[in-house]
């Protein structure tokens, strides 16, 4: 019953305009990550 | 008499605001100094009465970093555990008690470093030697914020035994976790202000162990940013969701984060020591993966925020993809300010992460990448999101309106900083690749051409410095006429409700004996051998240098 | 607890993310040997000169192989010591080939002091009582400025020396 109840909320609470927004925050620290290591490579 | 006015018990009113005063004056002291740097090194300005750069300096950070911060965060939670969990006469004695002896302790080190007598930055590393009252007066600061976090405990304690079996209040539940963290985290500072400083400025011993004082010292320096930020995270997750309307996301998840910065960001102090001798390097890249755990809390609550948003825009009948951003209030400057701090924290965060990778500190060490970094971290992310606490916290302390004409002055002070932050942090991280150093006083170094580089990084230093003046003038403005002037009225102490659709909050989260467990064994577990390896393997101490500082 | 579907794929990702990262960081250190400027050997400060390694006519640089360099220094307020030249004038500049393997070695005498070839890798801390040290290959010529960007004192600003890395014809 409770776990029914659950996923009920799960559907009703749509959050992909959060999911897109944290994925593009993942992207830019990867991206930034990538150049100062890049940096330090080439030095 | 006047209590239906204002949202908080009179008296605790008084307390928070006695620890505001010294933190907006702290404020504008710090940020007089910190122009006054960023002209000097621009080349074009040269300091009067024969002030040094480096004393300047010392005031900058001590008064900053050390005074603002504490007196903020301490009165902001005092506000909170008062509105939650409520406060006994005997606990605002208590608190008032540590207050003084905070501010006693602030006035000794301010009279040492104004006399010119510790030239010896915030940091003061051995064997710099400054006078001996500028140690106990630091160290009287971290004992009165002890008698503050132990009347917070107590008022929690209390609270629970009058409350079986019930939850503790989110914000009560913050507070105490941030005061356990900087309790543990000071014990270092302590440990080495008044074990070595003190007895060695005393001229009672004749040298002093310079890397332990270092790892005591960052064992410190890494938990008080998060002491710093967590209060932020605090407004954040338990606040802001009021002020836009919506709830808070989930409760569980909000606890999990702060048991995990309790946990992860004490062990890790090795990454601010990653290009020192005499630490084997297998225990700095143990102290990184520890690090790169305490990351994960602020993944969660980056989740946790747009969740909130997005929800909060769509219960207001926004459906589009994107659409709940637009019905966030970005008028209101209680949210605009904190939101400000938030989008910062995104290049904050990352700079982090990149100045803890190990061997790629060698990049940015001591370079002025990292004084741009802190500026965006605790001078933009935890600064915005305090300014954006004042503009209803003092108010509503005060019994007075948080009018129209406040809210809009608000609004362009953080447009203000966040102007002047862009260009002024933006050229320190650039001239910092570039290999500009920090903490230094303007030099062409002997005509070098690189340093001719770094010249024009530091005049819009200079440009972005002034700027960020002009906004401090303006908050220090709006904080007095906040007390002094604004009309009387009502202004609410906003606190934000679990949303319906959240989960039931676990009983294992507030197992306190557990979280402290393992926050101890995972200190012990990163600093115990390094730690013995230090002591045995130790050269002969140093001796103090006060005269380099003269 | 239960976590939302997309929060769980974020926490994958970012941990992924820093998972990558150390993996990246840790191939490189432990494998590569590319671990940050940690050495561990010990000296007394009063005596540093007393030191194989540091001193008078081993300071400065020294050709130790084909292309192996040494560049031994003692850091002082406000000056970096890399000896004298054979007429016995203080040396203010040293010039190395380009693509030669350098190994830095510094201490100090005094205070703490920073050791930052400007615009390469080279940057450690020089500590009291600590040797430290660093090799290093350079890829580039040019001139690069050797600062203190540690606080030191006074004249901390001061500090600095000129390393030129040059064609090796
Ligand atoms: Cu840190
Ligand atoms: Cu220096």
């Amino acid at each position: 019953m409770n776990k029914k109840q659950h996923h009920k909320d799960e559907s009703t609470t749509n959050l992909k305009g959060t999911f897109i927004a944290v994925m593009i925050l993942g992207i830019f620290i990867l991206v930034s990550w990538f150049i100062v290591f890049g940096i330090f490579l080439s030095r | 008499m006047n209590d239906k006015v204002k949202d908080i018990n009179k008296d605790d009113g008084k307390l928070v605001m006695a620890h505001m005063y010294v933190a907006f004056i702290s404020l504008f002291i710090g940020g007089l100094m910190g122009v006054l740097q960023t002209m000097v090194r621009s080349g074009t300005f040269t300091l009067p009465f024969g002030i040094g750069y480096y004393q300047i300096l010392t005031v900058h950070g001590v008064i900053l970093a050390l005074v603002l911060t504490t007196f903020f965060i301490v009165g902001f939670q005092f506000a909170l555990m008062s509105k939650t969990v409520g406060m006994s006469d005997q606990q605002r004695e208590s608190a008032w008690f540590g207050y003084w002896i905070m501010l006693f302790g602030t006035i000794t080190t301010a009279i040492t470093i104004l006399v010119g007598k510790a030239n010896v930055l915030y940091t003061f590393y051995a064997p710099l030697k400054a006078y001996p009252t500028f140690y106990i007066g630091l160290a009287l600061v971290v004992i009165g914020s002890w008698i503050a976090c132990f009347t917070n405990f107590r008022q929690l304690a209390l609270w629970k035994k009058h409350h079986p079996g019930e939850k503790s209040p989110l914000l009560a539940y913050m507070v105490v976790i941030n005061m356990l963290l900087w309790f543990i985290a000071t014990l270092g500072l302590a440990a080495t202000v008044l074990i070595q400083f003190i007895p060695w400025s005393l001229g009672m011993v004749d040298t002093i162990n310079v890397l332990v004082s270092r790892t005591l010292f960052w064992y410190f320096g890494h938990p008080l940013v998060y002491f710093w930020l967590l209060p932020a995270y605090m407004a954040w997750y338990a606040i802001i969701p009021k002020i836009i309307g919506g709830k808070i996301f989930s409760d569980s998840l909000a606890r999990l984060a702060f048991v995990l910065f309790l946990m992860f960001s004490i062990p890790v102090g090795f990454h601010h020591q990653l290009t020192e001798p005499g630490i084997d390097p297998l225990w700095k890249f143990i102290q990184v993966v520890l690090t790169f755990m305490v990351i994960i809390p602020s993944l969660l609550t980056a989740f946790s925020m747009f969740a909130t948003f997005e929800l909060a825009g769509r219960s207001k009948g926004y459906t589009s993809l994107f659409g709940w951003f637009k019905a966030l209030p970005w008028k209101d400057v209680r949210f605009f300010a904190p939101m400000a701090g938030m989008i910062t924290f995104i290049p904050a965060g990352t700079g982090g992460i990149i100045n803890a990778s190990h061997q790629m500190n060698q990049v940015i060490h001591n370079t002025i990448w990292v004084t741009g970094h802190f500026h965006l971290t605790v001078g933009t992310t935890v600064i915005l999101t305090f300014f954006g606490i004042s503009y209803w916290l003092i108010p509503s302390l005060t019994g007075r309106r948080l009018t129209k004409k406040v809210n809009t002055l608000g609004m362009i002070q953080t447009f203000v900083w966040m102007i002047g932050m862009f260009i002024m942090s933006g050229s320190m991280h650039i001239a910092g690749l570039l290999g500009a150093p920090r903490r230094s006083s303007y030099s062409e170094y002997g005509g070098s051409e690189q340093a001719t580089e770094w010249i024009g990084y530091q005049i819009s230093q200079a440009i972005g410095g002034s700027i960020l003046f002009i906004g401090i003038i303006l908050m220090v403005y709006i904080f007095f006429y906040m007390v002094f002037a604004a009309p009387k009225g009502y202004t609410e102490f906003p606190m934000a409700e679990v949303s319906e659709n959240a989960e039931p909050t676990p009983k294992f989260l507030e197992n306190w004996k557990l979280w402290i467990g393992i926050t101890i064994a995972l200190i012990l577990f990163a600093y115990t051998v390094p730690f013995i390896d230090m002591l045995h393997h130790s050269p002969p101490g140093s001796p103090g240098f006060e005269d380099l500082i003269r | 607890m239960h976590l939302h579907k997309y929060e769980r794929i974020w926490l994958i990702f970012g941990i992924s993310s820093l998972v990558l990262f150390l993996v990246v960081l840790g191939v490189g250190a432990f494998y590569k040997g590319t671990q940050p400027p940690s050495h561990l050997a010990t000296v007394d400060p009063t005596k540093v000169e007393e030191h194989e390694a540091f001193r008078e006519e081993n300071l400065g640089l020294r050709k130790v192989g084909e292309n192996d360099y040494i560049v031994s220094v003692i850091a002082s307020a406000f000056n970096y010591n890399f000896g004298k030249d054979d007429e016995g004038n203080t040396i203010r500049k040293i010039e190395i080939p380009v693509g030669s393997n350098v190994l830095f070695q510094a201490t100090t005498t005094d205070v703490i002091h920073g050791f930052q070839l400007a615009g390469t890798n080279v940057n450690m801390m020089v500590e009291p009582g600590y040797i430290n040290s660093l090799k290093t290959t350079f890829k580039k010529t040019g001139t690069y400025t050797l600062i203190c960007n540690e606080y030191c004192g006074t004249g901390h600003h001061l500090m600095a020396f000129e390393v030129e890395v040059i064609d090796n014809e």
